[in-house]
């Protein structure tokens, strides 16, 4: 099945002279959640502003669903909701008011219905009548979703949807993620919440200084990356790493009594039986043992840091 | 053409008149009511006839002009300055809507909203003196271009102002005076000559006079130099209004 975004070689320098985005490829699989990670600055408002029209691209190409987001912009940009990151709301209308200007003016005519369905959706539906400025912070962002939602779009993007949003609505909105997906709508979204990606997302992409680093499958990109690491409670305490086999993978703690064994979780052999068994010939005896896996925010950690 | 879009706007401009009513329609007519009461009652009744019309009767053309001009510049500058400040500009933008419908709901409900101010003040105007209309179809006409042509400058000043202040400073600094030198409460042919060629140099002097033609027939210009004028205002802000959404200016970076 064709990509439902493609985009190919975007740049963006802005005025400033600040290169926001280098040569950005990527497709978006239809029906797909796709996490975009990045720290501060790394250029991914850039990339999904640039997408949904707010922002002119310096060069490249985009297109949604086969249509070009500049030559047939109507058609690219009726397929896509936005919720952009901060709390860009008007003041003085009502919740129903708002929403319903939004449906028409992504071209739809207005269907009550749907609006109700979707306020509902996000438990604003008792505040409808409410002007937007009586609402709290958290309230807003519902607003926001459902401003998006409002013209059944086919793409939605979720700019950091949950920064400064209370547990309660982090879970309803991932339960309307949810919903929406199941209706094979394709979601977008950025986070700095990695535990996010790493619960609802289909594919990552790391962005970094506005060059993806990685565009990989989650579980792929987890085992791919991941180390995991074995950790030994000894029994007695160590004055150094024993000098047995994969002495260079091994590491021993500050109170000399766990020793760590990192493997990489890809490797045919993990070599964990030959170790134990080295370990034991040693006399080194162990009260427990212990496995962690790398967590993407580890990898994503490690991703930035690299120097490239 | 997304007509619901264009509709959306428009509506959306339009309900906010309506929740500002007092400060919309009451305030402007007010202030013109003052205007009839020290130029029209207290002031006029000493001065004699103007080109053979009660002076009462002959600023109300020019009194329609001033409020239909600046409330066109304030309305459509602070309904396209508001989303920008406040943010919500991001939704316009990623909308499925091209410039032209942009420009139609936004700069449609300025203009809507400042004729029927001017028709209001029209009618409160006969509360105070005797109206006589010889060209209905021409003022209306002239109503209809000024508010547009206005409603277009003022979208120009609420893209490019980046603050309150300016968005104040054009029709406080600029509209005001011109209109008010702009023979709206006196023909420019009581004027010294030097000032008569200065005046010429004031675009809001064809709009009242034209304007003031289609009551009374009498004008400082031809009334098709009027017209002309008008139309070649609004076509340079047409032609500027273009240019922002062909570059992005202020809008896109």
């Amino acid at each position: 099945m064709s990509p439902i975004i493609s985009i190919s070689n975007l740049s963006k320098t802005y005025a400033t002279g600040f290169h926001a985005l280098k040569g950005i490829n990527l497709d978006i699989a239809r029906g797909e959640i796709f996490a975009l990670l990045g720290p501060n600055g790394a250029g991914k408002t850039t990339l999904i502003s640039t997408v949904c029209g707010i922002v002119n691209p310096s060069g490249g190409t985009v297109t949604v669903d086969g249509h070009d987001i500049l030559t047939d912009f109507r058609k690219a940009r009726e397929l896509i909701g936005l919720v952009p990151q901060e709390l860009t709301t008007d003041a003085f209308e009502t919740v129903w008011a708002t929403t319903s200007f939004s449906r028409g003016l992504f071209g739809k005519a207005a269907n009550p219905a749907h609006i109700e369905r979707v306020l509902k959706d996000l438990s604003l539906w008792d505040k409808k009548d409410n002007k937007i400025m009586t609402l709290s912070g958290g309230m807003k962002r519902r607003v926001l979703i459902a401003k998006a939602l409002s013209h059944e779009p086919r793409i939605l993007f979720l700019d950091e949807p949950t920064a400064g949003v209370d547990v309660q609505l982090r879970k309803d909105m991932w339960e309307v993620v949810r919903k929406l997906r199941a209706s094979g709508v394709t979601i977008i979204l950025t986070t700095h919440y990695i535990e996010e990606a790493e619960e609802m997302a289909d594919r990552i992409g790391v962005i970094n200084k506005g060059e993806l680093i990685v565009v990989e499958e989650k579980k792929t990109l987890i085992s791919k990356l991941g180390k995991k690491q074995l950790t030994l409670e000894l029994q007695k305490k160590l004055d150094a790493v024993p000098q047995v086999i994969f002495a260079d993978q091994l590491t021993l703690s500050a109170d000399g009594m766990n020793l760590t064994y990192t493997y990489d979780t890809e490797a045919e052999r993990t070599g964990i039986t030959r170790l134990l068994n080295a370990l034991s010939e040693a006399d080194i005896r162990f009260r427990d043992l212990s496995t962690t896996q790398s967590s993407l925010e580890d990898i994503f950690v490690d991703l930035v840091r690299q120097p490239r | 053409m997304n007509i619901h879009a264009v509709r959306s706007i428009y509506m959306f401009e339009m309900s906010r008149t309506a929740r500002t009513l007092m400060q919309s329609i009451v305030s402007p007519v007010l202030s013109t009511s003052l205007y009839f009461v020290v130029f029209g009652a207290a002031i006029g009744s000493r001065i004699t006839q103007i080109e053979g019309i009660e002076y009462g009767a002959f600023i109300v053309p020019g009194l329609i002009m001033l409020t239909l001009l600046t409330q066109s510049v304030m309305n459509a500058s602070f309904g396209i300055y508001f989303p920008r400040f406040t943010g919500t500009i991001y939704e316009l933008l990623s909308a499925p809507i091209s410039y032209i419908e942009i420009v139609l709901g936004y700069v449609g409900a300025a203009a809507t909203k400042s004729i029927i101010l001017g028709l209001i003040i029209l009618a409160t105007a006969g509360f105070f003196v005797p109206l006589r209309i010889a060209h209905p179809v021409w003022m209306m006409a002239f109503l209809l271009l000024t508010a547009i042509t206005f409603s277009l400058l003022g979208f120009i000043i609420g893209i490019w102002a980046d603050g309150f202040e300016k968005l104040q400073i054009i029709p406080l600094l600029l509209i005001t005076p011109l209109t008010f030198l702009g023979g709206s409460f006196y023909s420019i042919n009581v004027l010294p000559p030097f000032w008569q060629t200065v005046s010429l140099f004031n675009p809001v002097v064809y709009l009242v006079s034209g304007f003031r033609w289609s009551f009374y027939e009498v004008s400082d210009v031809h009334v098709g130099t009027s017209l002309a004028m008008t139309f070649v205002f609004l076509i340079a802000c047409l032609g500027v209004v273009g240019w922002i959404f062909k570059t992005g200016y202020r809008l896109k970076n």
